[in-house]
C-alpha cells in the first residue's frame, strides 16, 4: 500500500521564485524567511518521497473564467510551466505520475467529488515555487508530482469544509493504492493577505498563528469558517487557507501527527508566510 | 419565485439535425420519430417557459480530454455553436441567462457540487439539436438557456445517484430564486446505444421503456444502477441516461406524464421522448 | 457567493462582477503571451476594441486606476498581469489602491508583524 509520510504547508508567492533566481536568500529582507526551510529540506532528503501531491491555486496561467473548475487534478506524465505575463523565470518541466493520479481520480468521482481531470495542464508559480523551495536549483525532477488546483479566485469557491473533505478523500485514495510508494502532500499559499481594493495589504498575524496552531490537532475549528469569514479575517486571498486544509484533510486517518517544524514570518511580499511540517507514523 | 413547470426527455443525435436541414421529416424512416414532437411543441408554445435548463454532454466541441469537467454549467448571456468537424450545420447563437445561472452555480458549490463554471462556452449538437427539435427553424432565440454539461465520455463518470443529486440541488436552487420565471428542464441524449467496438449497434428496447416508466414513477430506482451496469445493459453510450436522470432530479414536486413516444432505431439509438408536467412542492 | 455584509475596501469577485468584468479579464489574460503584450503596447486603444471592453473599463485602463478596474469587474489575478506589463510590483499596486507611496505601503505591511 502507498504510504503518506506527512504534509508540508508553505507559501508559494512568486517573489520567492524571483529572490531565488537572483540569489537574494541572504539579504536582510529574505534571510529570516529562507532560514526556516533547511529543516524541511533535510526531512525530505531523509524520507525520499516518491510522489508529492501538491494543492495549489492556478492564478490565470492554465485556467481562465471561460471554464474555471472548482477542483482540477492532473493525470499527466509531465507538466510544463509557461510565461505568466509578469516576468518570473520559467522553470523546467515537472515530472508527473499517471497511475496513482487515475486511481485518485476514480476514487474521487466514486465519492461524489466532481473534479475536472487534466491530461495536459500548465502549472504556475503556485506549484512551481514550492517545488523550488523544497529542492533548490530546480532539482525536483526525481519527484513525481500530482497537481491539484482549487479555485481561490472567483466566488463561489469550495468551502473550507468541502476542501478538507476533498483532501480526506485523496488521502483515503492514496491509502487504498496497491503500490509501495512514499507520498507527501503539500498545501501551498496563504496565509493572510489581500492584493485588491482599498484594503490591500491587510495581514492578520494573530489569525495566521491561530490557524497554524489548529492545523496540528484541531483542524475542524478551521473548517467551520465560510469563505466570506476567511475574506474578513484573512483578506481576499486569505481563502488560500483552503489548500492548507486540503493537505491537512489528506492526513486525517493517519492518527496523531507530529509537528516537526513551524515558522511564520511577515511580510513576505504582501503576505504572512507560514511554513509547517506535519509527519505521520509512516515517516522514518 | 422561479417555478419549474415541466421536464422533457429527448434524443439529441446529430442525424436529426441533418434530417431537419434536408427536410426529411415525412420520409418513412423519420416519420415515426418526428410525429412524436408536435404535442410537446404545442405544450411549450402554450406554457411559454422563460428559461430552459438543458442537461447534455459535450462531444468534443468545447471540452477535450486535456481538461474534462465532471459537471460544467454555463453562466453566460450567449452561447455559440461551431464547426464540429463532420458537417452538421452550425446554428445561430443561443440566448443565455446569467442571473439565474450564477444563482444556481452559487447554490451548487455551497451544496458541495464541484462545478466547472463557464463564462464562455461553445455548445454542440447535444444542446442545439433538442432546441431545434422543440422550436424548428431555429426559432429558439426568445428562450433563455442554461447549459449543464455532464461527462459521458471518459471514465470515471459521475454515477446515476450523483447526477440525480445534482438535479435535485438544481431544483432546490431554482425554487429559491426570487424572480418569477417559468423554467422547463430538458434531459437530452440516450437512450440505449453503443457506437464503438464489436458490440456497436446494441439497442435494449425493453430496458429503455422500463427507464421511461421509472422516470415517471420511481426515479430513485434508476439511481441504483452504476455506470458499469448501464454500459452493460444499455451500451457504452447508454450512460447518457444520466442526463435524463439529472432532469428528473430537478422535479422535486409532483409529476404527471403528458406525452411519450419511444422509437427505435433512430441512427444507432433508441429514442425516448417524454413530457412530464411538474407542480412545485408547497412551501 | 452573495455578498451580504460589506467588508470595507473589498470588492468580492462574484458571479455578477465576473460577468461584468469578462472582457477586461479576458484582455489581461492574453498578457500571458509576449506577442500580445507587444501588441497592447503598440496600440492600447485598438487592443481595447479587440476585446470589446466597456467604456467604463477603457476609462479605468486609460487612467491606470486599479480601483476603477476592480469596480468594472477586474480580477486581481489578471490585473496583476497588466501590472507586470507596466513593470509594477504588488507593493506598487498596493500603494496605488490605498493612496500610499510604495514605501509607505511596505512600512504598513511590516507594522502588521509587530503584534
Amino acid at each position: 500500500m502507498a504510504k503518506l509520510l506527512g504534509g508540508i504547508a508553505t507559501s508559494h508567492i512568486p517573489a520567492i521564485g524571483v529572490a531565488m533566481d537572483q540569489g537574494l536568500e541572504n539579504t536582510p529582507y529574505w534571510k529570516e524567511f529562507f532560514e526556516a526551510y533547511p529543516p524541511v529540506r533535510d526531512w525530505l532528503y531523509t524520507q525520499e518521497p516518491d510522489i508529492a501531491i501538491v494543492f495549489y491555486n492556478d492564478h490565470g496561467l492554465e485556467f481562465f473564467h471561460d471554464r474555471k473548475p472548482t477542483f482540477a487534478m492532473g493525470a499527466a506524465a509531465q507538466y510544463e510551466n509557461a510565461d505568466e505575463g509578469w516576468g518570473i523565470a520559467e522553470i523546467p518541466p515537472v515530472t508527473g505520475e499517471t497511475e496513482l493520479s487515475w486511481h485518485i481520480v476514480n476514487h474521487l468521482i466514486e465519492h461524489d467529488f466532481d473534479i475536472t481531470v487534466c491530461q495536459e495542464m500548465k502549472v504556475d508559480h503556485g506549484l512551481t515555487v514550492p517545488l523550488t523551495l523544497m529542492w533548490p536549483g530546480h532539482k525536483y525532477g526525481h519527484v513525481k508530482v500530482i497537481p491539484v488546483a482549487i479555485n481561490c479566485e472567483r466566488h463561489p469557491m469550495p468551502k473550507p469544509s468541502r476542501s478538507y473533505a476533498f483532501g480526506k478523500a485523496i488521502g483515503d485514495a492514496v491509502r487504498s493504492f496497491a503500490g509501495d510508494q512514499k507520498v507527501i502532500v503539500m498545501g501551498t499559499g496563504g496565509l493572510s493577505h489581500q492584493l485588491d481594493g482599498q484594503r490591500a495589504g491587510f495581514i492578520n498575524k494573530p489569525f495566521d498563528l491561530y490557524c497554524m496552531d489548529k492545523m496540528v490537532d484541531e483542524p475542524e475549528l478551521l473548517t467551520c469558517y465560510s469563505n466570506y469569514e476567511l475574506v474578513e479575517k484573512a483578506g481576499a486571498q486569505g481563502v488560500e487557507l483552503n489548500m492548507w486544509l486540503a493537505m491537512r484533510g489528506a492526513l486525517e486517518g493517519e492518527g496523531k501527527l507530529k509537528e516537526l517544524h513551524r515558522s511564520y514570518h511577515l511580510p513576505i511580499s504582501n503576505t504572512g508566510a507560514g511554513l509547517q511540517l506535519l509527519a505521520t507514523d509512516n515517516a522514518r | 419565485m422561479a417555478n419549474i413547470i415541466g421536464g422533457i426527455t429527448t434524443s439529441h443525435i446529430p442525424a436529426i439535425a441533418n434530417a431537419m436541414a434536408n427536410g426529411l421529416e415525412e420520409t418513412p424512416y423519420w416519420k415515426p420519430f418526428f410525429d412524436g414532437y408536435p404535442p410537446v411543441r404545442d405544450w411549450l408554445n402554450e406554457k411559454k417557459p422563460d428559461v430552459i435548463i438543458l442537461f447534455y454532454n459535450d462531444h468534443g466541441l468545447e471540452f477535450f480530454i486535456d481538461k474534462k469537467p465532471t459537471f460544467a454549467i454555463g453562466v453566460a448571456d450567449e452561447y455559440h455553436n461551431a464547426d464540429e468537424g463532420w458537417g452538421i450545420p452550425t446554428i445561430p447563437p443561443v440566448t443565455g441567462e446569467s442571473d439565474l445561472s450564477w444563482h444556481i452555480a452559487n447554490s451548487l458549490v455551497e451544496d458541495g457540487f464541484d462545478m466547472t463554471i463557464c463564462q464562455e462556452m461553445k455548445v454542440d449538437h447535444g444542446l442545439t439539436v433538442p432546441l431545434n427539435l422543440m422550436w424548428p427553424g431555429y426559432n429558439y432565440g426568445h428562450v433563455k438557456v442554461i447549459p449543464v454539461c455532464i461527462n459521458c465520455e471518459q471514465h470515471p463518470m459521475p454515477q446515476p445517484k450523483r447526477t440525480y443529486a445534482l438535479g435535485q440541488a438544481i431544483g432546490r436552487a431554482v425554487a429559491s430564486f426570487d424572480q418569477d420565471l417559468k423554467v422547463a428542464v430538458f434531459g437530452t441524449g440516450g437512450m440505449s446505444h453503443q457506437l464503438d467496438g464489436e458490440r456497436a449497434g446494441i439497442i435494449n428496447r425493453e430496458f429503455d421503456i422500463d427507464c421511461l416508466d421509472k422516470l415517471v414513477s420511481d426515479p430513485e430506482a434508476l439511481t441504483k444502477y452504476s455506470n458499469l451496469d448501464l454500459v452493460e445493459i444499455a451500451g457504452a453510450q447508454g450512460v447518457e441516461l444520466n442526463m435524463l436522470i439529472a432532469m428528473r432530479g430537478t422535479l422535486i414536486g409532483e409529476v404527471k406524464e403528458l406525452h411519450r413516444n419511444y422509437h427505435a432505431p433512430i441512427s444507432n439509438t433508441g429514442s425516448g421522448l417524454m413530457l412530464l408536467e411538474h407542480t412545485m412542492p408547497k412551501k | 457567493m452573495t455578498q451580504t455584509v460589506d467588508i470595507p475596501g473589498t470588492i468580492m469577485l462574484d458571479g455578477p462582477m465576473a460577468t461584468k468584468g469578462y472582457p477586461l479579464n479576458k484582455m489581461c489574460y492574453s498578457f500571458n503571451n509576449a506577442a500580445a503584450r507587444n501588441e497592447f503596447k503598440q496600440d492600447e486603444e485598438a487592443y481595447y476594441e479587440k476585446f470589446k471592453l466597456t467604456e467604463e473599463q477603457r476609462d479605468a485602463m486609460r487612467k491606470r486606476d486599479v480601483i476603477a478596474m476592480l469596480e468594472a469587474g477586474g480580477s486581481i489575478y489578471y490585473l496583476a498581469k497588466f501590472a507586470g506589463l507596466l513593470g509594477l510590483s504588488v507593493q506598487d499596486v498596493g500603494g496605488l489602491q490605498t493612496g500610499m507611496t510604495t514605501e509607505e505601503f511596505k512600512a504598513f505591511l511590516v507594522k502588521q508583524g509587530e503584534i
